[in-house]
């Protein structure tokens, strides 16, 4: 599907479903995710967020509806063909999610040496690559415990980078961060994402940080997507829900 | 009550899916030595402790009233046939694995809980890499290699502590003792054993897996996960131990 402006949506969401036992948490969500944006995911906590985020590299099944990535449908694919799609799709985790038993070379060397990337040395220097891109040097051999959160969550950004995916899925990648390193992680999320030209999906419920890395944003809400449109339609909205979202949140 | 039955057999259900995951990952390519080895350690080798303890007095405690108790009858002579039997087809492997259970089993649930609570579990697979062939293959493989191990060493150290104990306390000659055992344990004794003991380790290594990866919440979730493994591995292992012996008691 081509829209209007000649862009290809990336990930394409069509009535997706999603409940836990009685609870319902998506009850059919739209949502188009076009190459090489940004899109922000808004939302209270609670309200499903992250589910929806782990429902586009196969995480989670959805109950009903469809989720396609590049072309590709979801939803008949299998464990080992979701494989392949999450070498496209990478995911940062909201805590980051790194390997405690590893040290910060072997998290981020991971998925290059599962996925036999390339021999050691190439290895090594894609792992310093990465490490650099996000600011990162003469940590190799520290462990997940001993680094900062903001550190955690930069290796955690280096290791979804190292397989060079067409997209980046980020769960509240602010989350329990200072404003100081909040500011600088939204900065280099954009400016990675402006170098490499991925398309990024961000789950926040920091308005400020939607706002500095978001190309266009939508809101979540009771388990639909209320509103969406870029940051000026944000703004401008007559939606009563995002208008207060954004008086309260800025 | 329903609900409890459902809830059960839902278990059952998933366990046998994990266990059809881990024979189908075990023959996928490549397979990777290092993280097996490092489990072998893990499972057989930091266990020989504790299960030699329980041996070796088991061995001992299992003398003294066989002894006592063959005393009356002027029998003392049988201890060690009897106790050949008793320790090899029994109480070897089972002591063997309630001990591997309590402190593998625990061990493992406590590692995937922690990494499932984590998200380290979703990391694995959202790199595109599969946790049962990271981490349940290994484990399960080498609870299910080690047990007999450790159930030989078991049953040689309750025996020698038996024979300790006749010697010292019954006054049964430590020759007599070793060539009526010899004359009277077969290879099926000890084969029975030996059987029962892997299909123990299948049991302790897929349960605890299977607790840790179902694990939720956080730090407290990851201990009610423990706890149920162990209970449920423990009580896995006695209740099969009666269907095994029937079985093994046919053949």
């Amino acid at each position: 599907m081509i829209t209007s402006n000649g862009r290809r949506p990336f990930i394409s969401i069509r009535g997706l479903e999603k409940s836990f036992g009685p609870k319902e948490v998506l009850r059919g969500v739209d949502l188009d995710v076009f190459e090489g944006e940004t899109m922000v995911v808004l939302g209270a906590s609670g309200e499903g967020k992250t589910v929806l985020l782990r429902h586009i590299n196969g995480l989670e099944r959805p109950d009903r509806g469809e989720v396609v990535v590049d072309g590709q449908a979801l939803g008949e694919l299998g464990e080992d063909e979701l494989d392949e799609v999450r070498k496209k799709v990478s995911m940062v985790f909201q805590l980051g999610a790194l390997f405690d038993s590893l040290t910060v070379f072997d998290n981020v060397a991971y998925p290059l040496v599962e996925h036999r990337w390339g021999p050691e040395e190439k290895v090594r220097e894609r792992v310093h690559e990465v490490l650099e891109m996000v600011e990162l040097t003469g940590v190799d051999n520290l462990y997940p415990a001993e680094l900062s959160g903001g550190m955690k969550k930069r290796v955690a950004l280096a290791r979804a980078l190292a397989l060079e995916p067409k997209a980046v899925l980020y769960d509240e990648p602010t989350t329990g961060l200072d404003p100081l390193v909040t500011h600088k992680i939204n900065l280099m999320i954009r400016s990675l994402q402006s170098r490499l030209g991925f398309t990024s999906v961000v789950v926040t419920h920091d308005l400020k940080s939607a706002f500095m890395v978001g190309d266009r944003f939508a809101l979540l809400d009771q388990g639909r997507i209320r509103f969406s449109g870029s940051a000026e339609e944000v703004r401008s909205t007559s939606d009563e829900l995002m208008r207060e979202f954004v008086t309260t949140a800025l | 009550m329903f609900e409890r039955v459902y809830l059960f057999l839902d278990e059952l259900g998933q366990i046998g899916i994990l266990t059809f995951d881990f024979f189908r990952y075990l023959l996928r390519r490549p397979f990777e030595v290092q993280p097996l080895v490092d489990q072998l350690d893990s499972v057989g080798y930091r266990s020989l402790n504790v299960v030699n303890l329980t041996a070796i007095f088991s061995g001992m405690v299992l003398a003294l009233q066989m002894g006592q108790f063959l005393a009356k009858f002027g029998a003392k002579i049988y201890v060690s046939r009897i106790m050949g039997i008793s320790l090899l087809r029994e109480m070897g492997p089972v002591l063997a694995a309630l001990m591997v259970a309590a402190r593998v089993g625990a061990g493992i649930t406590a590692e995937l809980g922690t990494m499932k609570v984590t998200e380290q579990i979703d990391a694995m697979r959202a790199l595109a890499t599969s946790p049962i062939k990271k981490l349940v293959v290994p484990r399960v493989l080498a609870t299910i290699l080690m047990m007999p191990v450790l159930t030989m060493i078991a049953d040689t150290i309750g025996l020698v502590g038996g024979w300790v104990i006749s010697v010292t306390q019954l006054g049964v000659s430590g020759d007599y003792f070793y060539a009526s055992l010899v004359q009277n344990v077969t290879l099926g004794d000890l084969m029975s054993g030996l059987g029962k003991s892997i299909f123990f380790g299948y049991l302790i290594g897929i349960i605890a897996c299977f607790k840790g990866l179902s694990a939720r919440g956080g730090a407290d979730g990851v201990g009610r996960a423990t706890t149920s493994a162990v209970v449920a591995a423990s009580i896995s292992v006695l209740i099969s131990d009666f269907f095994l012996t029937k079985l093994f008691l046919e053949l």
